[in-house]
């Protein structure tokens, strides 16, 4: 089948990307455009770590066709990652030690984020549901809610100042 | 303690790949991408026993974007056994299968394509001509007499300095026995567990002008893989050059040598960068688990508390190969009569082939199943005698100047005073007298059980 090109909004800027019918998101991201903060643990829909954000919902990159999100509005970590410092999510990651191997963590802030746009002051259980899709082996889970719960607690007061 | 200031004790560092990872940065081995890379598929075996008849890669071969395929005569060195660095043997499990397959999955020929898709779809269409055997899949059924026999040397079981077992002997324990007011028994099974990482092994091993070849991977142990990848490759170590060192999770599963060697073999005879990363289902199905035992505890108790005895029967399921499980039993074997005190042991650990999928290493593997049926065991000796868990363990635990069954004297025990802080933790009363006991000497203890033999203190 011939190849197509399937234009989106990536980040804030318009990008062209030129795939083969049912490429999906995360590999027309990471091999085509080189944009591979988004991670893929399963490459089947199962494990989270491929989140990105579409129109302010998190989908799973991993398993949409790339067809899917034209002319569509497409945030990865790179996204939300400032020029300088880190996004308040990212800071209260690293300050709670909710990343260790840093292969879920791409997916868990993606999706914290989309939960904290929609619901800014979410109570624990609320976190713990909005990231139950996404796969956690190192951390237990813990510190990933309490860096949440802890930017939604706006006690986060380092916001866009990096700690090194 | 000295009064040297402390920079980082007592604090609470930042990880220093915190920020990479946060940020997406991290370059994980999948995030690695060359021009002209190819990809590697393997075949494997769909049958847990086999004879391999032959295989036919006439069909593979037609599919758009094939290499070429590799097969134990393509690999120099194809028997090895990944603690031969530590001086274990003899080699025993294959690279790529010759004539027999010992588990469901076992890799049989690899397949290179252009692309991913080619790749998967060549490997799928290789005919391996099998001929089943029967399996066998419990520890105990395969050292059984009639059972199929796994190993060239004729049995089912890794020889431990010529026995047939890890073995502990330490005191006398029939007498040991003789002097027990109870006999407890006990049977325990920690299974085998799937580690799951969220990234799956792989690497991509990229042929350079200068003859070397740079393996990146994400291995936990990359000087192990290194090594083991230049023994089965018959080259100079100096050939290799190991990239690693990122893991998205590894818990000991990722320290297996399997697909470094095979990459590398490819990309040395294609030229061109070769991608070697298990699928989700791969990891599941073929990647090593938790060695599973079965441990079958005789201890001998004194009314007071005491284990003056203990005869512990255990077996390791190390699947079809060795990887890491023959020193996993060792520290079995080791750690089996647990942190306690007792002065009549007798251990028989084995570590035992069945036609499952190889166990290998995870998280203290060998000590944490020791751990786990030890600690339920002393439970059960406590409900048995109808006493407080925490007393019993504090009766039995080990002191400074203790021997240990493997023959150390313990130097640095802290038993007492965790189990002391544990109980204040859990907020579970202890009487004056097991409050006021310490790991360095036995006052407020009860009398320890007379040592039955002189040979059992130094």
């Amino acid at each position: 089948m011939a190849s197509k090109i399937v234009t989106f909004t990536l980040n804030g800027r318009e990008t062209e990307v030129m795939v083969k019918p049912l490429t999906t998101l995360a590999k027309a991201l990471r091999e085509k455009l080189g944009f591979t903060a988004t991670k893929c643990g399963c490459y089947e829909g199962n494990c989270g770590s491929c989140t990105v954000i579409v129109n302010g919902e998190p989908v799973l990159s991993c398993i949409l066709p790339v067809e899917e999100v034209e002319g569509q509005n497409v945030l990865t970590l790179e996204g939300i990652t400032p020029a300088e410092g880190l996004h308040p999510l990212q800071q209260a990651f690293h300050e709670n030690f909710a990343i260790q191997c840093g292969f879920c963590s791409p997916g868990m802030l993606m999706v914290s984020k989309a939960l904290l746009d929609k619901n800014p002051h979410p109570t624990q259980a609320e976190v713990a549901e909005a990231i139950s899709g996404n796969l956690c082996r190192c951390t237990g889970y813990d510190p990933i809610i309490a860096a949440v719960l802890q930017v939604a607690a706006g006690s986060n007061g380092n916001q866009g100042g990096s700690h090194e | 303690m000295s009064d040297q200031a402390l920079n980082t004790v007592g604090k609470s560092e930042l990880r220093r790949d915190g920020l990479s990872h946060v940020t997406g940065k991290t370059q994980y081995v999948d995030d690695i991408q060359f021009p002209d890379m190819l990809y590697l598929k393997m075949v494997r075996s769909p049958l847990h026993h086999a004879r391999i008849l032959g295989i036919d890669f006439s069909e593979a071969e037609k599919v758009p974007g094939f290499v070429r395929a590799f097969t134990y005569k393509d690999v120099p060195k194809n028997l090895y056994t990944i603690l031969c660095l530590i001086g274990v043997g003899p080699d025993e499990e294959p690279v790529l299968a010759e004539k027999e397959v010992l588990y469901k999955g076992e890799q049989i020929a690899a397949v290179v394509a252009q692309s991913e898709e080619a790749a998967i779809e060549a490997a799928a269409r290789v005919k391996v001509d099998l001929e089943e055997l029967p399996a066998v899949f419990d520890v105990e059924e395969a050292l059984k007499p009639g059972a199929p026999i796994l190993k060239p040397w004729g049995t089912n079981y890794f020889v431990y300095e010529g026995h047939h077992c890890r073995r502990v002997r330490y005191g006398n324990i029939e007498q040991g026995f003789a002097q027990a007011d109870y006999i407890v028994e006990g049977c325990y099974e920690p299974k085998p567990i799937e580690h799951a990482p969220l990234e799956t092994t792989g690497c991509i091993a990229k042929p350079e002008a200068n003859g070397r070849i740079t393996v990146y991977t994400n291995t936990q142990a990359l000087y192990f893989s290194m090594d083991n990848t230049a023994l089965i490759l018959n080259v100079p170590f100096n050939k290799l050059h190991f990239v690693g060192g990122t893991v998205g999770g590894g818990f000991g599963g990722k320290v297996d040598v399997i697909v470094e060697p095979i990459a590398a073999l490819a990309a040395m005879h294609t030229g061109h960068p070769v991608k070697y990363l298990y699928t989700r289902e791969e990891e599941f199905h073929v990647s090593s688990t938790r060695v599973a035992y079965r441990i079958y505890f005789k201890d001998g108790v004194s009314k007071d508390g005491h284990i003056v005895a203990r005869q512990v029967t255990s077996y390791a399921d190390s699947g079809a190969y060795n990887r890491h499980t023959p020193y996993a039993v060792t520290k079995h074997a080791a750690n089996i009569s647990g942190p306690y005190d007792i002065p009549n042991v007798h251990i028989d650990a084995h570590c035992v082939y069945t036609n499952r999928v190889p166990t290998s290493a995870m998280r203290g593997f060998g000590v944490t199943s020791a751990s786990f049926a030890t600690e339920l065991q002393i439970d059960k000796i406590a409900r048995k005698l109808g006493m407080d868990p925490f007393e019993i363990r504090l009766i039995n635990a080990y002191r400074n100047g203790d021997m240990r069954p493997y023959q150390k004297v313990v130097g640095d025990a802290t038993l007492v005073e965790v189990i002391q802080a544990a109980a204040g933790m859990a907020h579970h009363p202890l009487s004056e007298r097991f409050q006021a006991m310490n790991s360095w000497d036995r006052a407020n203890s009860p009398a320890r059980p007379e040592p039955v033999s002189a040979e059992k203190r130094s």
